[in-house]
């Protein structure tokens, strides 16, 4: 696809999020946790964009903020040209509909106490777009369309396994025709066999009904199998953006070098020869990101300029962004 | 001291024959581990890789004798260390095999460290039970095997809390206990589960290396099956409470016999597949461990099954030089590949 066929569904400029860290009896404000800190991405529509990262770097806070279950510190979110920050109450809920979210643990985020039939059916009640035997109607569909047996629309979530509970999940979230699905790890707590099955089924859905994606995922095999494009983040930053085969072809970042070079590779073979960029040291704490670069404490390769200013995040090639002192677009 | 000091008879560190553990719970008996033999040589390293459920853990466990009891029990099945059955033997000698001889990391090393004590008192536990050491060569080889395993500043941080370590720090500190008197064999039950790539890397890093220099054996389990390409010379496939498939690593990745060990390869996403190249998948979810039924566990998810395969469990045979694989198929299945 050319830049003039591809439409922008999502773009996200320069969004913060901060967690305020309060102490003592007064609760008072003594810092905060950059959990998301001046992120800025476009998603095109039909595609899959890959979030990847290691735990505590913010792309579930990301996926969130995009979503508004977080208020957003700074920054917008324009969805089909609208700024979600800006809408409220029925605009909001409308925008809503066209934006969905999946979730990690398919036993936390579904209701015990609710049938299939009310967990898939509460949105079309909610946004009353049907009711009676026509949501049942409604759920059935749904439930035919991710692979589940209709007639178990009475059972509850804790009858279903962990892959069948994933499905109900994302029939919930196809109920409104959404144009737009977050997956938050909607599959890191799922056996590898039933992981195949759940990715093959998001990317027919995807096929079928025109689906756009941003997967966020700490697996970067699964990522480089679903997506189109892949952000890789680092505490609350974004540290490079590209097409997959790109990033994991040509990776320029020396935080997605690394990283990639510690994903296992299932061939003994490939392993044997592997030479490992082994990081030193632990994630720094997002309250207190180091000055500079913010992976100038763990970097192989800083130099005394990373200890002092922030690199940009650029474009240093056609479609490819790095946020790096040592990385320089041509001239 | 114990026969375990003796010079080994065979070469073999460890040789499992025929384990079989069951729980016996309100919805049934639960068949965890069916019949699992194998064999690990001196400083060997072994995978043992399946999903949630099929036994690896209970395994484990058994081997260690920490099944909790009622409602497990281990029904038979012998566990050899240095050619002593470890499943015979009292449990004052258990304890002084377990920690000394064989030693055990898990997943989450939050919940397996105590947090109201210090992280050096854990530590230095194991040494003054184990090795009878006293309260300053205890500290003294404390800090020496936090310092082995890659934490800085050890002998000030032997006074930490675990919550004052992160999560790689801690499975460090974990290693460095079950490290410290020295054992046979560690065995490592999901080691990195809970941890970053970039951390994960280190760690299997740290007990590669903490392997070549202290010659012990370690069984490595896992449901990653990258993990296991990268770390083990021999591989265990299990499937429901059964032993599968084994064999050298470069074999069972190489040329998968059962059909299981095909289909979980066949799932991962392979690096040079072009865009929009589907996944393969086995159909189904695995089997229910209470009140197994008769037969191969794999055959209702198995495209090879044939009748046979519904009624008789089949038997572990060699299929190549020291590659074993239990199907009656496994002819046609490794044809097909």
């Amino acid at each position: 696809m050319t830049d003039q066929q591809r439409e922008v569904i999502l773009r996200v400029e320069g969004l913060k999020k901060y967690f305020p860290v309060r102490r003592g009896v007064f609760q008072r404000h003594v810092g905060n946790v950059r959990a998301v800190d001046d992120v800025s991405f476009d998603v095109y529509r039909g595609e899959t964009l890959g979030l990847v990262g290691e735990s505590g770097c913010g792309k579930t806070t990301t996926g969130r903020t995009i979503i508004r279950l977080y208020e957003p510190t700074d920054g917008q979110v324009y969805f089909e040209d609208v700024d979600l920050a800006s809408i409220k109450g029925s605009q909001l809920r409308q925008m809503r509909r066209k934006m969905q979210m999946i979730f990690q643990d398919p036993y936390a985020s579904l209701s015990p106490r609710m049938s299939v039939l009310g967990i898939v059916g509460e949105p079309l009640e909610v946004h009353r777009v049907a009711a009676g035997a026509e949501r049942q109607e409604r759920v059935a569909e749904l439930l035919q369309l991710v692979g589940l047996n209709p007639a178990h629309m009475k059972r509850y979530p804790h009858e279903f396994s962990g892959g069948q509970r994933q499905r109900i999940g994302l029939a919930r979230s196809l109920a409104l025709n959404p144009d737009l699905i977050i997956c938050d790890e909607p599959i890191s707590a799922l056996d590898v066999s039933i992981q195949a099955q759940v990715v093959n089924l998001l990317e027919e859905l995807q096929e079928k009904l025109g689906l756009t994606y941003i997967f966020i995922a700490h697996d970067l095999s699964m990522v480089r199998h679903i997506s189109n494009r892949v952000a890789v983040m680092y505490l609350g930053k974004i540290v490079e953006l590209t097409d997959r085969d790109e990033l994991y072809g040509n990776p320029l970042h020396p935080y997605t070098q690394a990283l990639l070079s510690a994903v296992p590779v299932p061939d003994p073979i490939v392993e044997e020869q592997r030479q490992r960029i082994i990081l030193e040291g632990d994630l720094p704490s997002p309250a207190h990101p180091p000055e500079g670069c913010n992976f100038n404490t763990r970097c192989p390769v800083a130099m005394e300029q990373c200890f002092e200013m922030e690199p940009e995040f650029i474009e240093v090639e056609k479609g490819h962004f790095c946020a790096c002192h040592r990385v320089q677009p041509e001239v | 001291m114990s026969a375990y000091e003796a010079q080994p008879a065979t070469e073999n560190l460890l040789e499992v024959k025929d384990l079989v553990t069951r729980f016996y719970t309100e919805d049934g008996v639960v068949y965890a581990v069916n019949g699992v033999s194998y064999n690990l040589s001196e400083g060997g390293t072994l995978g043992v890789v399946g999903e949630s459920g099929c036994g690896k853990s209970v395994h484990a466990l058994s081997v260690m004798r920490l099944i909790p009891m009622p409602p497990g029990k281990i029904e038979s099945g012998q566990v050899l260390l240095r050619g002593q059955d470890i499943l015979k033997v009292s449990e004052s000698e258990m304890r002084r095999v377990r920690g000394a001889k064989i030693a055990m990391i898990f997943q989450d090393p939050m919940t397996s460290l105590n947090p109201v004590l210090t992280v050096g008192f854990q530590i230095m536990e194991a040494l003054k039970l184990h090795q009878g050491m006293n309260d300053k060569e205890a500290r003294e080889r404390a800090a020496e095997l936090l310092t082995m395993v890659g934490i800085p500043e050890a002998s000030q941080r032997l006074d930490d809390y675990p919550h004052q370590f992160s999560g790689g720090m801690r499975q460090r500190a974990m290693i460095a206990m079950g490290l410290s008197c020295n054992p046979l064999l560690l065995i490592a039950d999901e080691p990195t589960t809970a941890l970053d790539v970039t951390i994960q890397a280190q760690i299997i890093d740290l007990v590669k290396r903490l392997q070549d220099k202290l010659g012990m054996a370690v069984i490595w389990i896992t449901h990653d099956l990258g993990v296991v390409a990268g770390l083990a010379k021999q591989v265990n496939v299990m499937y429901a409470g059964s032993l599968i498939e084994k064999g050298p690593v470069k074999e069972i990745y190489g040329n998968p016999h059962h059909p299981y060990t095909v289909g979980l390869l066949g799932s991962l996403p392979h690096p040079d597949a072009p865009q929009g190249v589907r996944l393969f998948s086995i159909q189904g979810e695995p089997p229910d461990l209470v009140g197994l039924p008769e037969g191969c566990p794999f055959a209702p998810r198995c495209t090879y099954a044939v009748e046979r395969c519904l009624h008789e469990m089949p038997l572990l045979e060699s299929a190549e030089p020291g590659h074993m694989v239990a199907c009656w198929e496994k002819e046609r299945v490794s044809k097909t590949q």
